[in-house]
């Protein structure tokens, strides 16, 4: 299938009193049509930084996109004009945020805002986008949606409020979900209702989505390729059952030593990974993972490793000992 | 279970309401928030019974009424057989001592404006335990057990990172040597490498120390991971109380299935071959529970019972409770 979005070289900092954030540190992946794509890590991993670069929504000042390109239907997003952007944000690529709460304006009606897009970027007349967005929040399972349409924000539970969101989202047929931890604010009750939605609505529409979660369960139910990031980094990346069922890099192996094990005895100690992450504004000269890496040797310290093919497939992974990491893991 | 079932803490029909009313000069009284309503459950000595259940279900309201940070509307709450609802003043302060508590937010628990000596020795001071010198040992103790190094003492919480704040918060909770610890959510802000750092800390301080935890939580893995026995809460009510693994393998409220089936396991294979209940809708209000169960709202196998009458808890199997109609 072919690429739907190729991302070059990605490098994303902040310019603050306290320093240069490097918040995003030249990554490089592809997406295809329909692929539902999972982007892994803890926070200030530079997970969110690279999906807003994507739609150039980085605030600037402090912010600036410094390198690399962000190829979409043969077109580099990073040189396009600001007329050009917006019509593609909401249009092409949509993006779903993590709060549903404030992502809504409380001052307009859910129908307000569901229709604004519609006619911005659609051009339907207020009646028509009207019918539409009643439409679309019956897909995205609201009971009595055109009656709903009236209602603010605040009358909408977290969950609905979420729905609401990928309402918007969708009303523009997007070929491109960004969808940034759409689910952490809520319960799992909940969540576990929006990610079935998506995977349906997916379906239905044949459009990529990509997911952006700190959950590493959460993903492994539905996505079919797995980005690992660590301090501004894809340090793995590959199929989904590769990564969870033979993980290579000593942080993804860490991970999931950190979750607790279904089959465990009671009160068995979870291997966490020692120490903290990175300051980004103060990276190491090498691998940003040193400092808690058990499989660490003098170079790790002086050179960052490049993301290369590992022993199967198209499993990528960003580690000097991955062959190391490969014979000695038995988790 | 633990071996010795000599309970800690015996919570009898507890309920908390908070009023609401309406008009700003007479206050009308015009319904209550049931936050907590009509819960019973022990906590053995020397365990850790988990406590989940979502936004809104009251475990913290639950876990603050223990402590009596907050004053029961009914019910009684005996502390080594003490009834913390008879004392008062100073009796409640020695009381107090022996039961502490860690917060949810690392960054809003910690005052900004103190020094970390000063945080986690203030437990001591309020207690008036110990002179000076004394003290300054005792919380230079403290920090190294829960692996703080000594020379941030005077250092500010804005100086350390989350899951740093959380072991200071750790260590003024177990600065009077408490036997009981309410954590409430203590890990929910953390990420996920660290919050394994903080669970497998508390884990040792409990052998160390045999201190006893109640530890309040929405990750149900987690919960399961830390806990002897686990409670899950719904609307106000624990639906169901048993042992980790019993509750695990043989869950018997609908409550308890869906939510067990509804947390993401972290392999791709088991989620393709496991069976999901997706429940439908949200929690309804806690101001106004519906009539009869209250989660026959959302319940996928609810009988016409359900909407008459309130299921009593009632203990199904040895140290299995449950409060549901079907369960028989």
């Amino acid at each position: 299938m072919e690429n739907l979005l190729e991302i070059k070289n990605l490098t994303t900092r902040f310019h603050t009193e306290d320093g240069v954030v490097q918040a995003v540190n030249g990554i490089s992946y592809s997406l295809k049509e329909g692929e539902t794509l999972g982007v892994v890590g803890e926070s200030g991993c530079g997970k969110s930084v690279h999906a807003l670069s994507i739609l150039r929504l980085i605030p600037s000042p402090p912010g600036r996109i410094e390198k690399g390109e962000v190829w979409f239907g043969g077109r580099d997003l990073l040189t396009l004009d600001e007329a050009d952007m917006r019509l593609l944000r909401g249009g092409d690529i949509a993006m779903v945020f993590q709060d549903p709460m404030t992502s809504l304006n409380p001052v307009f009606t859910v129908g307000e805002q569901i229709t604004e897009a519609l006619i911005l970027h659609k051009g339907v007349d207020k009646i028509g986008a009207q019918d539409r967005a009643a439409e679309l929040l019956d897909l995205v399972g609201i009971p009595d949606a055109r009656n709903r349409l009236d209602d603010y924000p605040h009358q909408f539970s977290g969950g609905m409020c979420q729905r609401a969101m990928l309402a918007m989202a969708l009303s523009c047929d997007p070929r491109l979900l960004i969808a940034d931890e759409p689910t952490t604010a809520l319960d799992v009750t909940i969540q576990a209702q929006i990610v079935q939605l998506v995977m349906r609505l997916q379906d239905r529409l044949e459009m990529a989505v990509m997911w952006i979660t700190h959950d590493l369960g959460l993903v492994a139910e539905f996505a079919q390729t797995i980005n690992v990031m660590y301090a501004g980094y894809i340090v793995e990346r590959g199929e989904v059952r590769n990564i969870y069922k033979k993980p290579r890099h000593p942080y993804t192996i860490g991970l999931f030593g950190s979750l607790p094990r279904l089959d465990e005895a009671p009160h068995t100690k979870l291997t966490s990974i020692p120490g903290q992450p990175p300051d980004l504004s103060d990276l190491p000269k090498g691998c940003p993972f040193v400092d808690r890496c058990g499989y660490r040797i003098d170079q790790c310290a002086e050179q960052m490793p490049p993301l290369e093919p590992t022993d199967y497939g198209n499993h990528l992974v960003a580690c000097w000992q991955w062959e190391e990491v490969a014979g000695r893991k038995t988790l | 279970m633990s071996a010795d079932k000599n309970s800690l803490v015996k919570v009898r029909n507890l309920k908390k309401y908070f009023p609401i009313t309406q008009g700003t000069i007479l206050q009308r009284h015009v319904g209550d928030i049931k936050a907590v309503d009509d819960v019973s459950f022990d906590i053995y000595q020397g365990e850790t019974l988990g406590l989940v259940g979502e936004t809104g279900c009251g475990k913290t309201t639950l876990g603050r009424t223990i402590l009596r940070l907050y004053k029961p509307t009914d019910g009684k709450i005996f502390f080594h057989e003490i009834d913390l609802m008879e004392l008062k003043g100073a009796d409640l302060r020695q009381a107090r001592r022996r039961m502490q508590m860690v917060f949810q937010d690392p960054y809003a628990s910690l005052n900004p404006r103190l020094t970390v000596s000063s945080i986690v020795s203030a437990p001591l001071v309020i207690h008036r335990i110990g002179d000076r010198r004394e003290r300054s040992e005792r919380v230079a103790e403290l920090l190294h057990m829960v692996g703080i190094h000594p020379n941030s003492l005077n250092r500010y919480p804005h100086e350390f990172s989350g899951g740093q704040r959380q072991r200071i918060g750790i260590a003024r909770a177990l600065a009077l040597n408490p036997e009981l610890i309410i954590c409430d959510e203590p890990i929910s802000s953390l990420d996920v490498s660290i919050q394994a750092q903080v669970v497998n800390l508390l884990e040792e301080l409990q052998e160390r120390l045999g201190i006893t935890y109640l530890f309040i939580a929405h990750d149900l893995s987690m919960v399961r991971h830390i806990s002897d026995r686990m409670g899950v809460m719904y609307l106000g009510k624990i639906v169901e109380l048993a042992d980790r693994n019993e509750m695990y393998l043989n869950p018997l409220h609908p409550y308890t299935q869906a939510l067990m089936s509804a947390v993401p396991v972290p392999d791709p294979d088991a989620s393709k071959t496991r069976q999901r209940i997706i429940l439908e809708g949200d929690i309804p209000s806690p101001a106004n529970p519906p009539k009869g169960c209250n989660f026959n709202t959302r319940c996928p196998v609810a009988v016409e019972r359900c909407f008459q009458d309130d299921p009593s808890f009632i203990e199904i199997n040895p140290g299995h409770w449950v409060a549901c109609h079907l369960v028989t």
